[in-house]
């Protein structure tokens, strides 16, 4: 399609849905009494509950159900591809990766933007320090791993290098060092992007809540001759406490369903892959959507109980 | 979440403590502003060295740090020239198909959304709690877990029913299949394939933003409602003339998460795309670059900014907004 059709076909489904709706809210407000309630609330509320019904629910139940089949869904195989998920050498080595990425991701950016935020905190720059964090977050998953991927490039010792990080181990006068390829610590490498990527957004939540903590309590402390470290640890962390279970838990969520780095970073090569990626690379390059659908429903397990927890944490704040 | 500090007054014990001490109290304990420094220095470099080489020349990138550029300074647009319009990369293209995208991708969940978070909030009728618990639910479900299913529906949507006249079905089925509804999936099918793209990013921000947007909605004082009511006003012209204007800060505030959501996106993009490059937004092309030419690290950097311009264009041109959000928990995956 040449770019003249295409924005053609958006502006025909822009008009198209806007037309529809349009006419839909026109005719629901003509109907009065109490045949035109009816309609009203069906004309509001039944294109949301269609379309999740449609593309959130039903595949839902349909993804359990493939889970107990074969790779062609051409009959039923029990728990087979669970087992193998819990059994197989490759699947192990995922399920690995992935705590490794859930352990130590919320954690370090947490700490991070927590330490951040306190330091910055009615500092001179303060907005444009944050601002500096929190770019990262506007930019997609895939453009930051790719520039890490530069910092990370690797050229042999002798050669000039172009990767930052290699050019800084010559300098301190070691051997450059394969950053991506090095089993198993391209892991941490590959989640030093998805640091990078969530400090901003652990910063961002607990720059205000510290913002929210009431100065007679800081005061009062300040009196008892709390400051520094002490400060931080007895007065600031427990009022944000809260906050920084919502931030800790959202961040790993996030983390748990991670595709886009390692896809553009290594290609889930060299031992790197991870949950999510390995569903994508069953269910549509080896196109085994028994075990593709398996690993979705083990992800959906595993992020049940921390959305739940997160929720429950969130309105406990909300109520505050 | 409280997002303003309350104005408590300082008891009147002690010296009050102006902001300004405070501050420099904190900047006088010389580890901490180091720590500060180091920090966003290593968030801001990264970036900075692949910005520097997209503005230097091929050679220069591939054969020196971009931190030679300080001592060595060229400074050349060709690798943008390049990478938007060179026939091999042809960013350009992919550009148009990110806009393409993106611009339905945003509307239509939006307007869904904020039309069923009306209900939810301002409409009576039964089950109304049910099934909002039901949609909120809704966001525990990974995009992974339907996306099998999804992409099989789209490619071959249901057939009419055996009892279903086959005079009928001959009349009104698609693609002499007897399907319900069109392919959606597939170089022929309306839209060029793009629908299976709007819809399942609308679809799947549709649990999130009712939810938010339900929230906002509930903060709105019930007696502006009935008085309105009262005055003979039905659902809809409430709708649009006190509930849409009252909640342009919360629906801008979600318009820019869906934008940033759907232009940074590359799963829902590489699964529903079907891998077909006439419909592929940047993230996916520039993925695919990232491992087919590996080392052209010129092309890489200035492939990088193009698509790194818009996100950052509404990130800083909406910040107020997004922040708000973000404090609202708008954080979707």
């Amino acid at each position: 399609m040449s770019t003249g059709e295409k924005f053609v076909q958006m502006t025909i489904a822009i008009a198209l849905f806007i037309g529809v709706v349009a006419l839909v809210m026109f005719l629901a407000d003509r109907v009065k009494s109490r045949r035109g309630e009816v309609l009203q609330t069906t004309a509001f509320v039944l294109p949301a509950v269609l379309m999740i019904s449609f593309g959130l629910l039903y595949p839902m139940v349909r993804t359990i159900r493939e889970s107990f089949r074969n790779a062609a869904s051409t009959g039923y195989v029990g728990w087979d591809n669970y087992h193998k998920i819990v059994t197989s050498h490759d699947e192990l080595a995922v399920l690995r990766n992935t705590a490794f990425w859930v352990i130590v991701t919320p954690i370090a950016a947490t700490a991070i933007g927590l330490v951040y935020a306190v330091l910055v905190d009615r500092a001179r720059f303060e907005k444009f320090a944050k601002a500096l964090i929190f770019l990262p977050m506007a930019i997609s998953l895939v453009g930051a791993s790719l520039i890490w991927k530069f910092v990370y490039d690797y050229r042999a010792t002798e050669n000039p290098q172009i990767g930052l990080a290699n050019q800084v181990l010559k300098w301190l006068g070691f051997d450059t060092y394969r950053f991506l390829l090095t089993e198993p610590w391209n892991t941490f490498f590959l989640i030093v992007i998805m640091i990078w990527v969530q400090a901003g957004f652990a910063m961002t939540v607990l720059s205000a809540s510290i913002k929210s903590i009431p100065d007679d309590i800081v005061e009062a402390a300040r009196l008892d001759g709390v400051a520094g470290i002490r400060m931080f640890r007895f007065i600031t962390v427990p009022m944000i406490r809260p906050s920084l279970i919502v931030v800790l838990t959202t961040i790993s969520i996030t983390t748990l369903k991670v595709f886009d780095i390692v896809r553009t970073a290594t290609g889930g090569n060299f031992n790197t892959s991870v949950l999510a990626y390995e569903f994508y690379v069953q269910s549509f390059r080896s196109f085994d959507t028994g075990l593709g659908a398996a690993l979705a429903v083990l992800l959906f397990l595993l992020v049940t109980p921390i959305v739940i927890y997160n929720i429950r944490q969130m309105r406990k704040l909300e109520a505050r | 979440m409280t997002t303003t500090t309350p104005e408590v007054p300082l008891p009147a014990l002690g010296k009050p403590v102006s902001k300004a001490e405070n501050a420099h109290q904190k900047l006088s304990n010389k580890w901490a502003s180091l720590a500060a420094v180091v920090i966003a220095v290593l968030w801001t470099i990264p970036t900075a060295g692949l910005l520097i080489s997209s503005f230097r020349p091929q050679a220069d990138v591939q054969n020196s740090g971009w931190w030679n550029f300080f001592t060595n300074p060229h400074v050349t647009l060709d690798n943008y020239r390049a990478v938007l319009h060179g026939s091999d990369t042809d960013l350009a293209t992919y550009f148009v198909n990110s806009i393409v995208i993106t611009l339905p991708s945003v509307l239509i969940p939006i307007s869904i959304a904020t039309m069923a978070a009306y209900a939810f909030a301002w409409m009576k009728f039964p089950g109304r709690d049910v099934l909002f618990v039901g949609v909120f639910a809704m966001q525990i479900v990974p995009i992974q877990v339907t996306m099998i299913p999804l992409l099989s529906i789209y490619a071959n949507p249901p057939s009419y029913p055996g009892w279903v006249p086959t005079s009928f079905v001959d009349m009104v089925g698609f693609d002499h299949a007897g399907h319900i509804w069109p392919r959606l999936a597939g170089g022929d099918a309306p839209g060029g394939g793009f629908y299976t793209i709007w819809l399942s990013h609308s679809i799947f921000a549709l649990p999130l933003a009712i939810y938010l947007l339900h929230n906002f909605m509930r903060e709105i004082p019930g007696e502006l409602i009935e008085a309105a009511r009262v005055d003979g006003a039905g659902h809809v012209r409430i709708f649009t003339r006190i509930m849409l204007p009252l909640m342009a800060p919360a629906i801008a505030a979600f318009a820019i998460f869906q934008f940033l959501w759907v232009w940074n996106d590359l799963l829902v993009a590489l699964v529903f795309g079907g891998g077909s490059l006439d419909i592929s937004p940047l993230t996916v092309r520039l993925a695919e670059l990232s491992g087919t030419r590996g080392q052209d690290w010129h092309l890489l950097a200035a492939g990088a900014f193009v698509s790194l311009i818009v996100p950052l264009i509404v990130f800083l041109g909406g910040q107020r907004y997004f922040v708000r959000g973000l404090l609202s928990g708008s954080v979707k995956g």
